[in-house]
């Protein structure tokens, strides 16, 4: 069944159209950098967009953290919130569901294609970025590096007001990346940290993606139930930054949702990393438990 | 006509042999959605090799019938068995078997017609993509040729589906439902969308396919398709199964003869008492043997059009034992 699923995945035009889109967004804003010289001032702007014209390898650091606010959060809720509903819409839920596949199975197999179109979407971003990067911006210069207000020990990152704070990178005289703490990284070490970020970006997704299936079992509307977990993210994105809210920022899907620039701290801060997966697990449990009970019990008359 | 129920009788012996009795079993089978009672209190019967047509105006109740056999809706009451296992508990190791079309068949839009039988067949149970291998792969094959000839669809199943019209959307739902070579037919309103050519078609495959062994059970507003094809009709009204019966039985010798005559007048004087409706030229007369009533009129002189037993309509039985539909519009009575 899962083989099923990704098939559906992989011959759909919309997650290959999805995909160039996204993927376009870092794109433009390198065009523009490269012919404008001009990049955020450090500690504005999105993450590690400000040290880009250093280096380039840097830049799909950056691409990430200028997808992952808005475009990788809708793609996965309208792929999220199709999975069921979407079916059930074409009328094709039921045919599924009497060949038959178990409603459990299914679920599951939704989940994963989710999943799986998360991670093909990063590494897209990622690797078109990185080429995008060494191509117009170029890989990094011997410049002497400016002391990042940021670097030096962790920062607040992720803390109220993520989308302001954007720590910065530098590049070391030798050629390695400065970590935003101020201690060189080999490129090994980059390629290591970069991929650890996009296991755990593919994981921040996935709570808006139990949200989204949920939601996708409950009503027949794809739309609907991936507005429905936009709304949910939104809120969450409110409440972040909102200072009365702080009791319950913890238990937010986006609190820990930017954890990931951590990784390239030296050495790694893990705290908010590791709360990051946290909470997303308890997000993905409740909801697939929530929609695996609703679905499980439903008369499907669609 | 009268010797088909006893050949039934004998190809399904309810002895000390003791089959389970029926391929679709359901008692007291209740649906109620809040304060509607969509399905009520249905015991239906479908026998092994029936083509069983279960008839009744739309909204009476017959999707929601066939959605709780398949294990889609959940009964509020009530048993159901199919091939001898409760639904919905069993559902898991009776569907394989069963080939079903529910409401209008649904597909993958942008895939071909080939592409989403293959891919429907491959959600099913030991069709994953690497079970079974390249021979699994080989047979999938041979089985997805053999529906889309079966349906004919043969030369067009690379076309994306979307092209399709609805009629070649119904014969591609039927191909999905033929794949994995089922024993019982479960197709709902199966003849939407067809033209009459493709509605034969359909009824000679149903018939073909029932004498290689498949039951078949189909649910349709259409009185004629089924009087064609079924062997055993059931009717709902208002979700009620107001009648079950075979055909034959139902279509039995009533004792009656019809004749059409320009001479109605004399011949209404001539058998005054036996005539029981009179329609212009056509007289409704009891009378047991129309060759022998026949010529008794001729001998008397009379002149006759056309005479025959009177055998009773599907449509005519039907009408007898159900009310007013629930989207026939009221006040009419």
């Amino acid at each position: 069944m899962i083989g099923v699923e990704l098939i559906k995945l992989v011959r759909r035009p919309r997650t290959w159209i999805s995909l160039v889109l996204t993927c376009a967004l870092p794109f433009v804003v390198a065009v523009f950098i490269t012919i404008t010289h001009l990049t955020p001032p450090p500690g504005q702007g999105s993450a590690f967009l400000s040290a880009v014209l250093q280096n380039g390898e840097l830049y799909p650091a950056a691409a990430l953290a200028l997808v992952l606010p808005v475009f990788l959060p809708v793609a996965t809720a309208v792929v999220a919130g199709d999975s069921i509903a979407g079916e059930a819409t074409t009328g094709t839920l039921r045919y599924l569901l009497v060949r038959p596949v178990g409603r459990t199975r299914l679920l599951v197999a939704k989940l994963i294609s989710v999943i799986v179109y998360v991670l093909l979407v990063v590494l897209a971003v990622t690797f078109t970025a990185y080429a995008t990067g060494v191509l117009l911006l170029g890989p990094s210069q011997a410049a002497a590096v400016v002391p990042s207000p940021a670097g030096g020990g962790p920062v607040g990152v992720g803390g109220p007001g993520i989308a302001g704070q954007a720590p910065t990178a530098g590049v070391a005289a030798g050629g390695a990346v400065t970590s935003l703490s101020g201690a060189p990284l080999s490129l090994l070490q980059l390629a290591e940290r970069t991929g650890a970020a996009i296991a755990f970006i593919t994981v921040s997704m996935l709570g808006v993606a139990a949200i989204a299936l949920f939601l996708s079992t409950i009503t027949d509307s794809a739309l609907g139930s991936a507005l429905g977990a936009l709304a949910a993210l939104v809120i969450s994105e409110v409440l972040v930054t909102l200072n009365a809210a702080t009791v319950v920022q913890p238990y937010l899907p986006t609190r820990y949702w930017l954890a990931w620039i951590d990784f390239f701290r030296q050495p790694i801060f893990w705290r908010d990393i590791q709360r990051g997966f946290g909470i997303q697990a308890v997000y993905v449990v409740v909801f697939l438990a929530a929609a695996w009970a609703n679905f499980s019990t439903k008369d499907i008359t669609a | 006509m009268s010797q088909e129920p006893a050949a039934a009788m004998a190809e399904y012996p309810r002895g000390p042999e003791r089959r389970p009795a029926g391929v679709i079993i359901t008692r007291a089978l209740t649906k109620r959605y809040g304060a509607v009672e969509a399905v009520r209190s249905v015991d239906l019967e479908v026998r092994e090799g029936d083509r069983y047509g279960l008839l009744g105006p739309n909204g009476s109740g017959k999707t929601t019938l066939v959605r709780m056999l398949l294990g889609l809706v959940y009964a509020t009451s009530g048993e159901i068995e199919v091939m001898g296992r409760r639904i919905p508990r069993h559902a898991r190791e009776v569907l394989p078997q069963i080939g079903a079309l529910i409401e209008e068949p649904a597909a993958y839009p942008h895939m071909s017609g080939r592409a989403n039988l293959s891919l429907i067949d491959a959600a099913g149970p030991g069709g994953s993509a690497g079970a079974g291998g390249s021979s699994g792969r080989r047979s999938r094959r041979k089985r997805i040729d053999e529906a889309l000839e079966m349906v004919g669809l043969a030369g067009v199943d690379r076309r994306p589906v979307k092209a399709y019209s609805l009629g070649m959307r119904q014969r591609l739902g039927l191909a999905a439902a033929l794949i994995r070579r089922p024993r019982l037919l479960i197709l709902d309103e199966p003849g939407n969308g067809l033209d009459p050519r493709g509605i034969r078609d359909l009824r000679e495959l149903m018939i073909k396919l029932n004498e290689t062994g498949v039951t078949v059970f189909l649910s349709s507003h259409l009185l004629a398709e089924v009087e064609q094809l079924c062997t055993r009709v059931g009717v709902l009204d208002a979700g009620r199964l107001v009648l079950q019966d075979d055909l034959a039985n139902l279509r039995a010798p009533t004792g009656r003869v019809l004749v059409d005559t320009p001479d109605a007048d004399q011949v209404a004087a001539m058998l005054d008492g036996q005539v029981e409706r009179r329609d212009g030229q056509q007289l409704l007369i009891r009378h047991a043997d129309a060759a022998e009533l026949n010529a008794r009129l001729v001998e008397a002189g009379l002149r006759v059009r056309a005479i025959g037993p009177y055998q009773r309509t599907l449509e005519e039985i039907v009408l007898a034992v159900t009310g007013t539909g629930s989207d026939h519009i009221g006040g009419q009575a």
